[in-house]
């Protein structure tokens, strides 16, 4: 008997060939292009049956909203168009997605800011939009530079917030998103984040699958809620008929309903655990009790000064880096910092809300001492070298 | 003196090519087999309004990003940047390593007796290389400065070669692209195009190989070695 196939092979509306999620992230032969992060974003949504994306210019993300249009243009993306602002551009791809297509846009700094209101809006829609956000300073004065204060911001909007490092980490990321968002048990929008300019007009190595493989489309009848059904009147444009009255079943919804979508991001663990292989990622010697918590460019910062560390000083050191900060890692962060004596957080902003996450996290789970340093914005870079002298004057002090 | 990493910080003026010559310079040593990252300072540039650009090239991975506080190498694109103070940096040579290398745009001589004692200190090689006059010579456009910058930056520091180099350029100019519509005028079209192209990568390349044979002359009559060991990676095909 000849082995005989049954799975019919099936091509999306751009014609190339559904595979898998763990087909395409993991087992389908890469090739090695070198591209900046914009042009990686290109990449990942040409590979991603995306149905929707909507787009308004702001530095540091025009390139990568730009590059999604082209994609349009090379039909690969099914509906593109610019939006009169952030604002206009996050209610629409709501729409988009609320009819149930696969959708996703870009924005940094004070689009984001503008766009705000509709973030929880997303998630408390449950809808499964991407949004990648390049993370650029918020004014005054004025900085088009990179500064993630904003991801502080979008902390507690129920969207999932994930920290691409590189080029790669946001290819990868950005399929792997549009999977566990629209999961069925899990079903809210994912932030996939990047320091603007660091990995946006950064160019480098990065590995790709071919091109004529997608994801699966979206199957938005597998959805927790009902899409938008224009044919079958009154059209469901809303998902809050509550809200109207003041009574106290309206807020016993609101607020059950709100604690579901925190549970549906802790519902994506297993998932966000798979397609991203781990929630969290070391690097240098895993016994040191020196340790930097870290995401983002501030990982690969942090990389360089254990590397320095270790050839110029002869002190072992390890970075963490946080792949996903909502969910947050608890478990993985508490292990993976159980023989550490001294934890440094350095961030790309002056709140330090990456510092607060890890103090909530290890309180009463470590007798590390956290420092929240270094701590640069406005578009500084931080170099290993700053890192390594943080380190020293702490260790002279003791 | 061999180091693992070399980086390049490229101080010039907007519309000179530094962020083109970083990406040149950078996916060329990608192309050599060796770790390389590159970007543009994080600004709104504007013609003439100090610009920067910078590579990184190593034998590990890089994870650094951003400004580079502490180069190897300058290359300063324009008299500007000295003369004027357009730069990011004051002076523009701040955090140079020791051992380093300053390429100047430049027939004459900028620094000041007080600039050459400090960077003799550290050993620091300074070459006046006046690219832009040897881009119009070669290529008849000064447009070719950032081209005749990045050949003399490898004749100098060499390890990354001319065929590495010609990929590099080839890259910036001869990107993929789809042509979906297909229409006998369209491709005709781009054909006209293409022809240009080519034109102006021939000159590109030309101007780039003189630059690196009349650099690596200079850095062989100073005793200047390769600055990095040889490529750990073989050369791969960049699609």
């Amino acid at each position: 008997m000849s082995n005989v196939s049954t799975q019919e092979v099936q091509y999306n509306k751009s014609g190339q060939r559904i595979v898998s999620p763990d087909y395409l992230l993991f087992e389908a032969p890469r090739e090695k292009f070198f591209m900046t992060g914009s042009e990686a974003v290109k990449e990942a949504v040409r590979r991603a049956s995306v149905d929707a994306s909507v787009s308004y210019p702001i530095t540091p993300q025009s390139e990568a909203a730009h590059l999604i249009g082209e994609l349009w243009v090379e039909g690969y993306v099914g509906v593109y168009f610019r939006g009169e602002s952030e604002f206009g551009v996050m209610s629409e791809v709501a729409g988009c997605a609320l009819a149930g297509a696969r959708t996703i846009t870009t924005t940094s700094g004070p689009g984001t800011l503008r766009a705000f209101e509709n973030f929880p809006m997303w998630a408390g829609t449950r809808i499964p939009v991407q949004l990648v956000l390049m993370a650029r300073g918020v004014n005054a004065p004025l900085s088009i530079q990179p500064d993630n204060l904003e991801v502080g911001f979008l902390l507690d909007t129920g969207c999932m917030i994930w920290y691409a490092e590189n080029a790669q980490d946001l290819f990868d990321m950005i399929l792997a998103g549009f999977v566990v968002a629209e999961h069925p048990s899990v079903h809210v929008p994912v932030i996939t984040v990047v320091d603007g300019f660091f990995v946006s007009h950064t160019r480098e190595a990065i590995m790709l699958p071919p091109d004529d493989i997608a994801l699966p489309p979206y199957n938005p009848y597998k959805a927790p809620m009902p899409v938008i059904d224009l044919e079958a009147p009154p059209g469901r444009f809303l998902r809050d008929p509550f809200v109207m009255k003041s009574n106290y079943i309206s807020y016993a919804t609101h607020a059950s309903w709100q604690f579901e979508v925190r549970a549906a991001i802790e519902r994506s663990r297993p998932f966000a655990k798979h397609y991203l292989r781990g929630l969290v990622e070391e690097f240098g010697n895993p016994d040191a009790d020196i340790v930097f918590v870290a995401a983002g460019t501030a990982a690969s910062q942090a990389k360089e000064a254990v590397r320095l560390l270790k050839d110029e000083e002869g002190i072992d050191a390890k970075v963490v880096k946080l792949k996903t900060i909502r969910p947050f890692p608890y478990d993985e962060l508490r292990a993976a910092v159980k023989n550490a004596k001294y934890i440094f957080v350095p961030e790309f902003n002056v709140a330090g809300w990456l510092e607060r996450e890890v103090r909530k996290a290890l309180y009463k789970y470590s007798d590390a001492e956290i420092i929240g340093a270094p701590r640069v914005a406005g578009g500084m870079t931080m170099p290993a070298e700053v890192i390594v002298s943080e380190v020293l004057s702490n260790l002279r002090v003791k | 003196m061999k180091r693992k990493r070399v980086n390049i910080r490229m101080p010039g003026l907007g519309g000179q090519g530094a962020v083109t010559a970083a990406h040149i310079i950078a996916t060329a040593a990608d192309y050599q087999g060796y770790y390389a990252v590159s970007n543009p300072f994080f600004g709104a540039e504007k013609r003439m309004a100090p610009a920067e650009s910078y590579a990184r090239i190593g034998v590990e991975p890089i994870f650094d990003r951003g400004e580079v506080v502490y180069p190897d190498v300058i290359m300063v694109f324009h008299n500007h940047v000295i003369t004027m103070g357009k730069s990011y940096t004051m002076p523009f040579y701040s955090g140079i390593k020791k051992n380093g290398l300053i390429i100047i745009n430049s027939e004459e001589d900028l620094l000041s007796p007080g600039d050459k004692a400090y960077l003799d200190s550290l050993g620091v090689k300074v070459y006046n290389f006046p690219a832009t006059k040897f881009a119009v010579e070669q290529a008849g456009t000064e447009l070719a400065t950032n081209m005749a910058m990045v050949g003399a930056l490898f004749g100098c520091i060499g390890s990354v070669g001319l065929e590495a180099i010609e990929e590099g350029i080839k890259a910036r100019f001869l990107k993929k692209f789809v042509a979906s519509g297909g229409t006998a005028s369209l491709d005709s079209a781009l054909e006209r195009k293409f022809k240009k192209k080519l034109e102006l990568i021939e000159k590109n390349l030309n101007t780039a190989r003189a630059a690196y044979e009349l650099a690596s002359s200079w850095a062989k009559s100073q005793g200047i070695e390769d600055f990095l060991p040889p490529p750990p990676n073989k050369k791969v095909e960049v699609a």
